[in-house]
């Protein structure tokens, strides 16, 4: 059998994840990666990964992990792979251990875990407040001990646009194009995946960092490949304020005790410190009596959006609300917390040790992404997907600290099963023609651009389109609206069309990425728009004023949107697969009825049932 | 979920250094851009990029520059500014003397404008071995057991981003230099600490040891002060070096 030879495409958890077991496998592996793969995203992750080991001795375990992450998704995930992913999850922490990721410890050794939302389990592995880092490290080094050994060539600097389809339309690879000499090349091999992260930077700014674009997932969608669940975007509920960036305040504040309120009374004006206790609303608390501050994510970002823009609940003035920390010994916080208080410390000049926070919900992750099956192939043979670029783990809302694992655990699948299929269908070698006309096309658009003339700003464009997103397409979703959004983005993509790059230079020209990135960005936008239109009910982060409640008559499906020049085509013929949990009111102010139980001894401590 | 607005009429004056490509000679270029709250050289950068006219009134290209996590947490956007070589994303306009100047690190080449290629320090990484050489990713039980304390001190090693400040500021490190740096050397104490890292201690301090290693060091002690993660890099350069003193004495006696 000849050396199997991968493309993966994305240098974060997951596409490093993939890598290793690729190298692992025997197989050869291209890396690509816009940026050096230790300055992907993925470093910002800071709370911590989820996995149920139980240090606690709640009785927590990866049954219980896998129901609260299909009811915290609203029952929109196909179940088996979620099981798998959560049976699979503590052996990832492990892995990571071994690796040498300085995981907090508890007085005997162990790996200390901390409380996420959506659970009333202590299931967080976490370094310090830094985990995204310490994990994206620790796989940053395996790769380059298999690079020392020749096993991995990375490619970084090179920004892949279009997948490389052969005349069966099986993907055997990529074109891409060195950001630095603008070289475009194809890179080709048996088989394909890709990791290229979220989208956040289609909404302007929000949590994400800069380059998640998604125009890489635009690209396989424009050929062919299915996206699913598109209408699904995550809004965490507390960032805090800033020009460039709304800087994440993670989880982890409110899982370390953090608590959130606003003044009593909606003109109260006073400094937090002045505010006394019976006139400070948490809100929160109040509504959720078991989860408090740690129900999920789509919950608390409603809950405060109503308390803010509905109810007119302000901080000092400001559209915002306390995320209070300073009860707790600020020893401690350091400690556990140092990496986020630090952000906050550098950024809003003030110690949250000190002084309450004041935060507002970002845009922040996407649920949805590339469709792929349960081996993370998308519906393009050959074609793999991992991480946060594709739609299978969290349904319609994911748990915190949950992406870090289903980054890991598609990475191992996909390094593993496009091994068997690079292994099964490797040709001698793909004729070098095959890529011919793929490159041609994209040669013609980059000519296309570079020609284009007219008064409008790329940059103007680029921002326009994000706020157009983040007022229609988040929170709270008017059809009214969206069909008018709809609208504004063929208006936006035509604006492009009169866009003229700012630089014609041959060499690190910027601009020219930037406007082959805006008309994907724009494209996935128009999918997104189209399945938050289409989906009359509200379920996790999708929420509609006028269909208040999930629908799983009518939509407990797949929306899996299908590219075509005139706009998306959307398709809901795929049932969730709930063949492991029954479909049941999601609830988190009490423990209803159907929950499984922890096995020995409960969240309070006190005996439960064990069987 | 807020659009940023502009302040007043206040405006920020900027000085960028411009190159075109690696071999052309470098210039000044000023700009004004409006000014904003809690602006940082980043979001200067932003604007001068959607209208990159000088001060002069001349139209110009967007300057290039790196930028990812704008958090201080990837390392990207490091460059040279008033002099100091920091974050763009963390260099707040409020702290900073105006015109600001914004330059490109001078240790690595240039690839146009405020970008640079710091390819270099990776390779660094791969000399010393800065890794705990796995058996496999498949499930082999727990990692080792340690104490908060070591935690502690591994945690703070750790959190090096590969930025090269202290590179840039050390005196010993440079183009004509093969002195791999103060930032790979405390990955060779972080790895000897961990207790599986260990079990190749002798193999990665030997990395250290030869011509650009170790001893090119000349204790000037300007890589800690500036490295933005607060990493205790002179701890680490004497920790690094005390064990090559000894492995070296055991290689003598044939140990
Ligand atoms: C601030 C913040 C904090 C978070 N904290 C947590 C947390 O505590 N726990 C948790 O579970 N999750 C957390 N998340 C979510 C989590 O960090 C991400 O979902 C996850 O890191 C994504 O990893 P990834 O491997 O899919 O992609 P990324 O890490 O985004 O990597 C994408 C890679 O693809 C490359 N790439 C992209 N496009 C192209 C292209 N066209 N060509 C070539 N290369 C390309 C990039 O260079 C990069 O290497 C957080 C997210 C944010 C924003
Ligand atoms: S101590 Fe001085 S010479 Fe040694 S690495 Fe630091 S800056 Fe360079
Ligand atoms: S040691 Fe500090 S200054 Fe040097 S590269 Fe690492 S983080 Fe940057
Ligand atoms: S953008 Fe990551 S350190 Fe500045």
């Amino acid at each position: 059998m000849a050396q199997p030879r991968v493309i993966v495409v994305g240098g974060g958890l997951a596409g490093l994840m993939a890598t290793i077991k690729l190298a692992e496998a025997g197989a050869q592996v291209d890396l690509l990666s816009i940026v050096p793969v230790k300055r992907s995203h993925s470093v910002c992750a800071q709370g911590g990964i989820n996995g149920a080991v139980n240090t606690k001795g709640e009785g927590d375990s990866p049954e219980l992990h896998f129901y609260d992450t299909v009811k915290g998704g609203d029952f929109l995930a196909h179940q088996p792979p979620v099981r798998d992913m959560t049976r699979e999850a503590p052996n990832i922490i492990y892995m990571f251990d071994r690796m040498g990721v300085p995981f907090s410890r508890t007085p005997e050794g162990l790996i200390d875990f901390r409380r996420f939302g959506g659970t009333l389990h202590h299931r967080t592995a976490h370094a310090g407040a830094t985990t995204g880092q310490q994990l994206l490290y620790a796989l940053d080094e395996q790769v380059r001990r298999f690079e020392a050994d020749g096993k991995v060539t990375k490619f970084e600097g090179w920004e892949s646009f279009d997948p490389v389809l052969d005349a069966t339309g099986r993907c055997v690879g990529v074109v891409a194009m060195d950001i630095r000499s603008m070289e475009i090349r194809a890179f080709l091999g048996d088989a394909v995946v890709f990791a290229t992260g979220g989208l956040g930077a289609i909404f302007g700014f929000g949590t994400n960092s800069v380059v998640n674009t998604g125009s890489a997932i635009a690209g396989c969608y424009q050929a062919g490949a299915h996206y699913g669940n598109p209408e699904f975007i995550q809004i965490h509920p507390t960032a805090i304020s800033g020009g460039d960036k709304l800087r994440l305040m993670s989880e982890s504040v409110r899982g370390e005790g953090g608590r959130v309120w606003v003044p009593k009374n909606p003109k109260d004006n006073r400094s937090p410190a002045s505010i006394p206790e019976t006139e400070r609303w948490y809100f929160l608390e109040e509504k959720y009596p078991l989860y408090g501050n740690l129900v999920p994510r789509d919950i608390a970002s409603r809950e405060i959006h109503h308390v803010v823009y509905n109810l007119g609940h302000r901080v000092e003035g400001e559209e915002a609300v306390y995320l209070d920390l300073t009860h707790r010994d600020p020893d401690y916080l350091t400690k556990k917390l140092g990496g986020v208080l630090e952000i906050y410390e550098k950024f809003k000049g003030q110690d949250p040790r000190r002084v309450p926070m004041k935060v507002a919900p970002a845009v922040h992750y996407s649920m949805g992404g590339l469709w792929v099956d349960y081996k993370q192939m998308t519906n393009i043979p050959g074609l793999f997907a991992a991480g946060e670029c594709e739609f299978q783990y969290h349904g319609a809302n994911r748990l915190g600290a949950n992406a870090l694992v289903a980054c890991v655990y598609g990475g191992i699948v996909s390094g593993v099963t496009s091994f068997e299929w690079a292994a099964n269908h490797a040709k001698k070698a793909p004729a070098s023609t095959v890529a011919d006309s793929a490159l041609s096309r994209f040669r013609e658009r980059t000519k296309a651009i570079s020609a284009r003339g007219g008064a409008e700003n790329l940059y103007a464009i680029r921002r326009d389109l994000g706020a157009l997103m983040v007022r229609n397409v988040t929170i709270v979703r008017e059809n009214s609206e969206l069909v008018k959004t709809q609208q504004k983005l063929v208006d936006l993509a035509a604006r492009t069309r009169k866009a003229p790059l700012p630089d014609q230079g041959p060499w690190a020209n910027q601009g020219l990425v930037h406007a082959l990135e805006i008309e994907n960005m724009i494209d996935l936008a128009r999918a997104i728009t189209a399945g938050a239109l289409a989906r009359d009910e509200s379920r996790g982060a999708h929420y509609k004023p006028a269909f208040e409640k999930r629908d799983d008559a009518k939509w407990l499906c797949t929306t899996k949107a299908i590219f075509t020049p005139d706009g998306p085509k959307l398709d809901f013929t795929e049932k969730i697969d709930i063949s492991l949990l029954p479909l049941a009111e999601r609830r988190y102010d009490v423990v209803p009825a159907h929950a499984p139980k922890p096995s020995i001894g409960t969240a309070s401590g006190s005996a439960g049932a064990a069987h | 979920m807020e659009s940023s607005q502009s302040a007043g009429n206040r405006t920020v004056q900027v000085r960028v250094m411009r190159q075109e490509n690696p071999n052309s000679t470098p210039r000044w270029e000023l700009f004004e851009v409006p000014y904003r709250p809690n602006m940082n050289v980043h979001m200067c950068l932003l604007e001068i990029q959607e209208r990159p006219t000088t001060i002069e009134g001349s139209q110009t290209t967007p300057p290039c520059w790196e930028v990812n996590c704008l958090e201080e947490v990837c390392g990207s956007c490091t460059m040279v500014i008033n002099g100091r070589v920091r974050q763009a994303c963390s260099a707040l306009v409020d702290t900073l003397s105006q015109p600001i100047t914004i330059e490109p690190m001078s240790k690595f080449p240039v690839v146009r404008d405020l970008v640079v290629d710091r390819s270099r320090m990776f390779e660094e990484l791969k000399k010393v071995k800065a890794w705990v050489p796995l058996d496999g990713t498949h499930a082999l039980g727990n990692g080792p057991r340690y104490s908060q304390e070591e935690q502690s001190t591994a945690y703070v090693l750790s959190r090096c981003m590969t930025c090269g400040c202290c590179v840039e500021a050390c005196p010993q490190y440079g183009p004509g230099s093969a002195f791999i740096g103060p930032a790979a050397i405390n990955q060779v104490r972080r790895f000897n600490l961990h207790p599986t890292g260990a079990l190749n201690k002798g193999e990665r301090i030997e990395t250290v040891m030869g011509p650009g290693g170790i001893t090119d060091c000349g204790n000037a002690q300007v890589c800690a002060s500036v490295c933005p993660k607060e990493i205790p890099l002179l701890e680490s350069i004497a920790a690094v070096a005390r064990d090559a003193t000894v492995h070296s004495i055991r290689r003598w006696f044939g140990k």
